[in-house]
């Protein structure tokens, strides 16, 4: 039992911390909610100590399971849970400032997010369709209520609602797909689902029934068209801290569910589940890039952009390889920095009482701030594609994987959206540096806001010059296919 | 003839379910909505007890039917509900509706409905269990053991949802009466009672 805890360790110890979070905020005046800031803080530091210390990792390939099977801890899901602690110290270092500015700075907000984290890690490591099930709801759960968050917004109540609606039917979808599955292979467990099928049941309609309805449930989490509805109405109607998060850690859990899926469980059935794919990606593509052009409201154009960043993820995923796994899973993490940044700074234009959501309030950022404008430019060449920076060599590697596979069509086609969604990245660097400013105002951020601002989009920059340690990481991680 | 018994009492259920799943959501009135949700999960609960899943049929009745839906039942008779708005643009959806549905329908029969793919060949009937056998005991050996894990996180889905309910429901306004356990808690007894010395009074009214 002593080794099954210490596999789970992470999980335990974020859930420990949660509940810690919940019963200090209870005893902690408003004044003093700092401490539970800080006590976040530790927790996710902590969290990475214990997931590295973990000494499974001797040897190249390996993965343990633990609690019956249900629980697995192998290369992919502690790179991904590394990054998940790290993108939520930058969530919570921007969303402090966020919640102090609109008077919403309450512990729940920790709470919530720390339970939604957790849900994030046992989706990673889920080895069983009921913990995929169950860490799914766990997160979705929780990001419903963050959707609400803020109390006196009629239109976050409103999209909140919505999320709820369609994410519960997206849910049942999901069900309903996963209990076809084991109707037709009398197991939960991911591994003896695959073999079962690999063992004479290929050709089994009822498990090609099933996997649309898996497609489909991953789709809708992933954000992909035509499941992609409610993914504006979310990030637009969500307080921008709630919409940072959405948009950053829960994408490396919703990939992972997607590898788990589909190459785990349903890996003998690739034929099947490429052609859906296949499908889904190029309306992703055309969908949110053309959708995202038509946008005045920054939080629905980077809604529409994610709806096209998770199409490029399906190129990854596709070819169902080594290198294609691996290309799609920096594509998540890269994508989950740049989202980060991108909020971060819509967060810092935020001022008086109003939100920053119009294209207009990026006018002249850099006469009223030349090293924020500077970081948003970083962060919007690297959306684009632009080389040097992070995202370019993401969309490299899912496209040279696509190629690898034989997509040729579907990768001319991703090139082709990407120089179409450039217009509109491009747009937000021209209005920053040769339109004039609404208004003179100075930008104010707290130390560590500014510093970690900094860090992030530098990030764009350095990871996109020193992409290869990070590439080679993420190869890894599937190098036992 | 030879009526097989578990078809008949599997066909008169799912009938009556189906029937009173529609009309869950095509009855105007909401109370009656719930209670014909009431008979679905009823009948659920008999499908349930032919499949010999005993435990699941009674915590069906009496958690779904005994509690919730009676507590769905206040809340709905509680809000005050306004029809109108509910029904609005029910007829101008209708046709796509329908049309989705057939399709959708049509699709997943082409599916299922051959004999070869789903029937009882390829799925055979599992072996009745035997006489004694506890269910309850089982799945709790199940969910103690195989499923620990899960059922550990199903136990924090249930507490974020209370946290969730707490943090959308809980405000402070002003000119609310609430109590305040902490202050009930501290009352001295001088605060609340006062001793009044009266003068005594004889029986014929007099004062002494």
């Amino acid at each position: 039992m002593r080794e099954q805890l210490l596999i789970a360790a992470p999980e335990l110890w974020v859930l420990l911390m949660a509940c810690v979070v919940m019963t200090v905020d209870v005893f902690t005046s408003r004044e003093r909610r700092g401490i539970i800031h800080l006590l976040v803080m530790l927790t996710l530091m902590f969290a990475a100590i214990i997931t590295l210390r973990g000494d499974y990792h001797s040897g190249g390939t390996w993965a343990v399971t633990a609690f019956s099977e249900t629980f697995i801890r192998d290369p992919m899901s502690d790179v991904l849970k590394l990054f998940s602690f790290a993108v939520m110290a930058l969530v919570y270092t921007y969303a402090k400032h966020y919640l102090r500015h609109f008077g919403l700075y309450r512990g729940d907000f920790y709470t919530l997010t720390l339970f939604a984290l957790l849900g994030v890690m046992f989706l990673i490591s889920a080895n069983s369709l009921i913990t995929v099930y169950l860490g799914l709801e766990l997160l979705s759960l929780s990001s419903y209520a963050l959707v609400a968050f803020n109390r006196e917004s009629k239109r976050g109540s409103e999209s909140a609602m919505k999320y709820f609606v369609l994410g519960s039917m997206a849910s049942g979808l999901l069900l309903y797909g996963m209990s076809m599955v084991y109707g037709a292979t009398g197991s939960l467990e991911l591994q003896t689902i695959s073999e079962t099928i690999r063992n004479g049941r290929e050709g089994d309609v009822l498990l090609v029934f099933g996997l649309v309805f898996l497609v489909a449930g991953v789709a809708f989490k992933l954000g992909l068209a035509p499941f992609h509805m409610w993914v504006p109405d979310v990030y637009h109607g969500a307080p921008a801290a709630v919409t940072l998060f959405i948009s950053t850690v829960p994408k490396l859990a919703a990939f992972a569910m997607a590898f788990r899926l589909l190459h785990s469980a349903m890996g003998p059935l690739h034929a099947d589940w490429q052609q859906m794919l296949v499908l889904l990606a190029l309306l992703s593509l055309a969908v949110g890039n053309f959708a995202a052009i038509m946008q005045t409201n920054i939080k629905r154009m980077l809604a529409y952009s994610t709806v096209s960043h998770m199409g490029f993820v399906l190129l990854g995923l596709l070819p169902a390889s080594a290198e294609g796994f691996g290309a799609a899973m920096f594509y998540v993490i890269a994508y989950a920095l740049m989202s980060a940044a991108a909020f971060g700074v819509l967060i810092l234009l935020s001022a008086d009482g109003v939100e920053a959501e119009n294209l207009d309030d990026f006018k002249g950022l850099n006469h009223r701030n030349s090293w924020y404008a500077a970081i948003m430019a970083m962060v919007m060449f690297s959306m684009a594609g632009v080389p040097v920076f992070i995202g370019f060599f993401a969309k490299w590697l899912v496209i040279k994987a696509a190629i690898d596979a034989g997509l040729i069509v579907l990768a001319v086609a991703a090139v082709v959206f990407s120089v179409i969604g450039a217009f509109y990245y491009l747009r937000v660097i021209k209005l920053m540096y040769f339109d004039d400013p609404l208004n003179d105002k100075a930008i104010e951020a707290p130390v560590d806001f500014g510093a970690a601002i900094s860090l992030n989009g530098i990030l764009m920059l350095g990871l996109g010059l020193f992409s290869s340690s990070l590439i080679a990481i993420c190869m890894a991680s599937f190098s036992y296919l | 003839m030879d009526i097989p018994i578990p078809q008949t009492v599997f066909y008169l259920f799912s009938f009556i379910m189906v029937a009173a799943a529609i009309m869950v959501i095509t009855v105007r009135n909401p109370v009656y909505a719930a209670l014909f949700l009431v008979l679905t999960f009823f009948s659920a609960a008999a499908i349930w007890l032919l499949l010999e899943a005993e435990f699941l049929a009674i915590v069906l009745v009496v958690v779904y039917v005994g509690a919730v839906m009676v507590l769905f039942l206040f809340v709905v008779m509680m809000l005050d509900i306004n029809l109108a708005p509910l029904k609005e643009g029910f007829v101008s959806y209708l046709p796509v509706g329908i049309a989705v549905a057939l399709l959708m329908a049509a699709e997943m029969l082409v599916v299922v409905w051959t004999r070869d793919r789903f029937g009882p060949e390829i799925y055979p009937v599992p072996a009745a269990a035997e006489a004694g056998t506890s269910n309850t005991a089982a799945l709790g050996e199940l969910l103690y053991t195989n499923f620990l894990l899960p059922f550990e996180i199903a136990g924090v889905i249930l507490l974020v949802a209370i946290v969730s309910a707490v943090t959308l429901t809980l405000r402070k306004r002003s000119g609310v009466r609430s109590q305040s356990p902490s202050h009930q808690v501290r009352v001295k007894r001088d605060e609340r009672v006062r001793l009044v010395d009266i003068a005594s009074e004889s029986p014929d009214g007099r004062s002494d």
